[in-house]
């Protein structure tokens, strides 16, 4: 039950094209045909991708292979050349989603307090003030956040800012949560520490989540698929399932199918990086 | 350790130049009449600032300075904002702003002479196209370099423009709005107190010291500089606190 999907470790020349993970959960997000060039590179072409509802799926790949320019174009933060991203068939502008920031000190409001902050989403969103707090209130006791949130973002942690920025961006209860490298800012200490926090979030919300990361180790840790990408222009290496019970652990580094799993996504990425 | 001694470590500057002037007037360097000892140019600061004629044309050069700031900030603030949020109509008018900027502006009193007469209102207008340009160019940077992380997330939690611009751009440009706001206001008392000195004015710190050199009442013309050099001291100061209230995020 623990097997991993088999990887096709086997050529270095064959690369699965199909959008969708091994097994094939039925997808939340649907990206087809998708195209994106910046100053004559392009950085896909005729890409198809599909995220599974409900799951966690970690992208890796190469540097500058467009990991983080991908999450991008699906949340609407950089324009698409061509091609049609679907949320359950709705559109960008009908879907609620939510995005963390790698840079939490730029991406948080220093005006307002952490509150205040994540009150300014609901706000936004049309929802009167009294309800909105409520919210908020609500959402701090459902996750057991121990933050001062009466604090202004600069007198906080980093750890502390980025809870404040995942919290920002869940409480408008998104259909998809985007996070963009979000610990690699913080020290090796913080970012053991907040896997832990998202990795609970995840369970106790069951949200959509697409998380790029640079770290391989955090991206298998807290994945349920891992999508490899190739070297520009990017395409779906490998997309396999990470079939290991949550919740996950310090022991879980040492099972051994996470070993193996992330020594066959090791190789892919390898692969990937001499083919440039 | 050193702490708590070390906030009184400027006091040493003001002692030494104090000490400085003692000798020099002692050793006669100039003559006493140009160089009273400090103790003269003390009291007649004293004398002058309770109830003396120092005060009142201490009061009319705030006055001015503030009314200078003030029509500065009234006009260039909304242009700021409205030339930073359009970088294209900036950078069409960005050579006359830095021309402008760079140009004395003592250089424009005749010319505001000759529009606004001799009065209170040409001081006043030149102080406030001078402190204008200043506030105009900051504004407009501010706006323009407006983190833009934070605009991207103002954005995918679905703020409108209208909301990006009023929430989050404006308060952006604040730390910036406020370096211009505290350059412009030193630079207008300057403009102020020159302004006083020579175009047919009648009262003013700058009048005071033009005056004071002219009578050789040498005690009055240092008391007039020393409050000339508190008040534009004291100016800063005042903003900065503003500053450091109102954004207290600058900087962090």
């Amino acid at each position: 039950m623990t097997m991993t999907a088999p990887l096709d470790t086997a050529a270095a020349g064959t690369i699965r094209l199909g959008p969708g993970p091994d097994d094939r959960p039925p997808a939340h997000i649907t990206v087809r045909g998708l195209h994106k060039q910046f100053n004559g590179t392009v950085i896909y072409e005729n890409f198809d991708l599909d995220i599974p509802r409900g799951k966690f799926v970690s992208v890796f790949g190469p540097n500058g292979c467009g990991k983080s320019t991908l999450i991008n174009l699906i949340s609407g933060l950089i324009p698409i050349d061509s091609g049609d991203v679907r949320f359950d068939g709705k559109t960008l502008a009908q879907t609620r989603i939510g995005y963390v920031f790698q840079n939490y000190r730029e991406a948080l409001f220093p005006w307002m307090t952490a509150f205040e902050n994540i009150v300014y989403a609901l706000l936004l969103r049309k929802v009167p003030k009294a309800e909105a707090e409520e919210k908020v209130h609500k959402l701090v006791a459902h996750l057991g956040v121990k933050i001062d949130l009466s604090l202004f973002p600069y007198m906080m942690s980093g750890g502390q800012q980025q809870l404040v920025s995942i919290m920002r961006a869940l409480v408008i209860e998104p259909e998809v949560l985007f996070l963009d490298e979000p610990f690699s800012a913080l020290d090796y200490e913080m970012t053991l520490f907040m896997r832990e926090q998202l990795q609970r979030i995840f369970e106790e919300t069951g949200t959509t989540m697409v998380l790029v990361s640079h770290d391989l180790e955090e991206a298998v840790y807290l994945a349920d698929y891992v999508l490899l990408l190739t070297r520009r222009p990017g395409r779906i290496a490998s997309y396999p399932r990470v079939d290991i019970p949550r919740p996950r652990n310090d022991a879980t580094l040492a099972n051994k199918d996470f070993v193996l799993l992330k020594a066959d996504c090791l190789e892919i990425f390898q692969r990937e990086v001499r083919r440039g | 350790m050193t702490k708590t001694s070390d906030r009184y470590l400027p006091l040493i500057g003001v002692a030494g130049l104090i000490l400085f002037w003692y000798i020099g007037y002692w050793v006669r360097i100039v003559d006493p009449v140009l160089l009273p000892p400090p103790h003269a140019a003390a009291k007649a600061l004293w004398e002058g600032m309770a109830g003396g004629k120092l005060y009142a044309d201490f009061a009319v050069t705030t006055l001015r300075t503030f009314a200078a700031i003030g029509i500065a900030a009234v006009i260039a603030i909304p242009l700021g904002i409205v030339l930073g949020a359009n970088e294209r109509l900036y950078r069409s008018v960005e050579f006359i702003i830095d021309f402008f900027r760079s140009t004395p502006a003592s250089a424009m009193f005749p010319l505001f002479l000759v529009i606004f007469g001799v009065g209170d209102r040409t001081k006043i207008f030149v102080a406030a196209f001078g402190a204008a340009l200043v506030i105009l160019f900051n504004v407009s940077y501010g706006v323009m370099n407006a983190r833009k992380t934070r605009i991207l997330a103002a954005k995918i939690m679905g703020a409108s423009n209208w909301r990006i611009m009023k929430d989050v751009v404006l308060m952006e440009s604040l730390p910036q709005t406020f370096v211009g706001l505290r350059n412009g206001i030193s630079l207008a008392l300057v403009i102020v107190v020159v302004a006083e000195m020579f175009i047919g004015s009648v009262n003013g710190i700058g009048n005071r010291v033009f005056t004071a050199q002219q009578m050789f009442e040498m005690p009055d013309m240092y008391a007039a500089i020393f409050a000339a050099g508190a008040l534009g001291y004291g100016l800063n100061i005042v903003f900065l606190m503003i500053e450091k209230s109102f954004v207290h995020w600058s900087g962090k």
